[in-house]
């Protein structure tokens, strides 16, 4: 009798302790010192925020150091504005080229295909239908057009402005430019030389470039 | 009558088989079937408008299904039937240049521009007359009848089937038992026999208790009681060194996202929803935003008997499309309007990964400068359908990598001057990210 309470008792012993570790739930802390935050956390729900979110948006017609807004609107007149108009501040050299495709490969790849012919993977599966190759006859894409669409979004298209930065969508567009040509079969462009002799750094040129283009929407 | 019980569960167990497989067998004949009627169909359609609605389906997908779909709204209007409610010349003016037919005064063109918040349809100047007859005979294809019965029936059978791998080994497991109660009766009436024959059984000598035996046996004694010691040891270090470790922590999110889907059927690239891993400390949950993306356009996941099926038997297509109608609510989509309603409410994801507070880790500088896979420290992301964490994020798993990685130096004009100086002293021409310094206390717990 006495053995048996025993084998009992080492049972629910152990079943206690494997039941200690539940994948549901975190593990168990030994004396959490300094393991939670004081300080706000990124993405982290607080009570003290509206809706209980840490992130909170920047008041509207702020501007941060080293960001312009984009001087075209969302809509139709502002797409034809910006085809016509804008113009890539990015120099086209060899290294930006790369880095564009890289971030081609990320973000645009998927639908618009490794060659832009709009034969990506989700493309393929039928996931999402009716991708244009970029050599399209309707729809003519320039290098204004491409920036707009991939900042704002098109129709079915999304806005990308939240993923990349407003250099690196210019990066994607001579990627994007490249590949058009490539479809068209004309022979590549000849890369910019990136020389120092102009001092102004790509960014700088992006943000002055985004200045001028704010001036003349506001005229 | 226990053998009959048995003769009895062994046909049941035949009668399952049966079903299974006439199931399998009735699942290639629906399917069949339906293809068949599905031809038989587009060809009466395609000879009716003097279009080819296959052709006219391939032209459709390339060009117009970015903004149309058959039988709901998206950022167009539906298509099926458009033959019936436009005339056909209209048509042809229109899906070539709908801005000239639009200038050119057109009430029809303007009405319909007007209605759709005047978003301008593209221009398709490469669309033939015979083009467009192809995709205006592919509209015309009826909408196809849900399979629900067929559907329903295989379904029921293919449960059946998923269940019959638990049914077999439940009989198994009522066979092994009822053997070994045979086996014992068998036995006891023997013995009764036995007894009542009046021959006799052999009887076991009594022996020295084992316990008796063990305890006067002192060396035994030391031994196991060194051993068990020992194991106590091993067992008490174990769970010591667990606590705090958080390796297979799997919460249930408010979501059911899969991974396995996006990352792994799909191939959509991991930075692609986790952007900010390239550039910032914090690689964020992806906000609602890219979800919609592609979900704009994607209510509904793959059927379950589509080639590119990303339904699995644990969860069903109705499953996953309840959880894209969770992403809709919490942006405040409508799909049947194909607009926002402005009522958001943000999605409360549940963290699997976290570090206490006072270790500062950096995902850019592993990424983007490191270049380190994503798999290297979070697991085989694209096979998980519920995320769970996979390395256990001790400091001794980050040291440990630290010691072995080495630092890519290449194309990286900062480490130039560094590398000359650091792999004379070391002697070395790689350098590890302890060699770098990458031990130091400072570097992450500053």
């Amino acid at each position: 009798m006495r053995n048996s309470i025993q084998i009992l008792g080492s049972l629910v012993m152990l079943v206690l302790l494997a039941s200690c570790q539940d994948k549901d739930y975190r593990n168990y802390q030994y004396m959490p010192n300094m393991y939670e935050e004081v300080s706000y956390e990124t993405y982290g729900n607080y009570d003290v925020f509206p809706n209980g979110m840490e992130a909170m948006l920047p008041a509207e017609g702020s501007v941060s150091r080293g960001w312009m807004p984009y001087g075209y609107e969302d809509s139709t007149e502002g797409y034809e504005a910006a085809k016509a108009n804008l113009k890539n501040p990015v120099p086209y050299t060899e290294d930006n080229l790369n880095e564009g495709k890289a971030l081609y490969t990320i973000y645009c790849a998927i639908c618009h295909g490794d060659k832009g012919d709009g034969k990506g993977t989700l493309a393929k599966r039928e996931k999402i239908l009716g991708v244009p190759a970029y050599n399209d006859q309707g729809r003519a894409i320039t290098e204004g057009s491409i920036y707009h669409v991939t900042y704002y979004g098109l129709n079915t298209m999304g806005s990308y402005a939240s993923q990349t930065t407003e250099k690196e969508l210019w990066l994607i567009n001579h990627y994007v430019l490249d590949l058009k040509d490539a479809l068209d079969g004309k022979p590549k462009r000849a890369f910019e030389n990136a020389d120092s002799s102009e001092t102004v750094t790509t960014d700088e040129a992006v943000e002055e470039h985004q200045m001028t283009e704010e001036a003349q929407t506001e005229e | 009558m226990k053998q009959g019980k048995y003769l009895n569960s062994a046909s049941r167990f035949s009668l399952i088989t049966l079903a299974l497989l006439l199931s399998f067998s009735s699942i290639v004949f629906a399917q069949e079937a339906t293809a068949d009627e599905g031809a038989a169909e587009s060809e009466t359609t395609a000879a009716a408008q003097g279009g080819d609605a296959a052709a006219g389906k391939a032209l459709f997908n390339a060009n117009c299904a970015a903004c149309h779909k058959l039988y709901s709204r998206a950022t167009g209007p539906e298509l099926y039937n458009v033959t019936e409610r436009r005339d056909r010349d209209w048509l042809y003016r229109w899906i070539k240049n709908n801005k000239e037919l639009r200038d050119s005064g057109d009430p029809e063109a303007i009405a319909i521009y007007e209605e759709y918040n005047q978003t301008a349809m593209n221009l398709f100047p490469q669309l033939t007359n015979a083009d467009i007859d192809d995709i205006l005979a592919y509209t015309d294809t009826p909408k196809p009848e849900p399979k629900a019965p067929v559907n329903a029936g295989g379904g029921a059978q293919g449960g059946g089937g998923g269940v019959s791998s638990t049914i077999i080994l439940a009989i198994l497991a009522v066979v092994l038992v009822m053997l070994v109660a045979v086996l014992f009766l068998v036995n006891n009436t023997l013995r009764k026999f036995a007894v009542a024959q009046g021959v006799e059984l052999p009887v076991k000598e009594s022996r020295k208790p084992i316990w008796k035996a063990f305890v006067e046996n002192q060396f035994l004694v030391l031994v196991c009681v060194i051993v068990l010691l020992l194991g106590g040891a091993y067992f008490a270090y174990g769970w010591m060194m667990q606590v705090g470790v958080d390796q297979g922590y799997q919460p249930i999110q408010p979501i059911h996202y899969s991974h396995r889907i996006h990352a792994g059927d799909n191939q959509i690239e991991c930075k692609y929803c986790h952007s900010s891993a390239r550039t910032s400390k914090t690689s964020g949950i992806p906000s609602l935003n890219v979800c919609m993306n592609c979900h704009k356009s994607i209510s509904e996941v793959a059927d379950q008997t589509s080639e590119f099926s990303s339904v699995t038997e644990d969860y069903s297509k109705e499953f996953y499309d309840k959880e894209i109608q969770k992403l809709y609510k919490a942006t405040g989509w409508d799909p049947a309007t194909q607009s926002y309603s402005g009522e958001t409410q943000a999605v409360e994801w549940v963290r699997i990964h976290k570090l206490p507070d006072f270790a500062y880790f950096n995902h850019s500088q592993h990424v983007s400068v490191a270049g380190v896979q994503c798999q290297t420290c979070h697991g085989p992301v694209e096979e998980m359908e519920i995320m769970y964490q996979n390395a256990p994020l001790t400091m001794g798993w980050c040291i440990n990598c630290h010691r072995e990685t080495d630092v890519k130096m290449d194309g990286n004009p900062y480490y130039e001057k560094i590398h000359e100086e650091l792999s004379k002293k070391y002697g070395v021409e790689q350098l590890t990210a302890a060699q770098m310094g990458g031990l130091e206390c400072g570097k992450c717990h500053y």
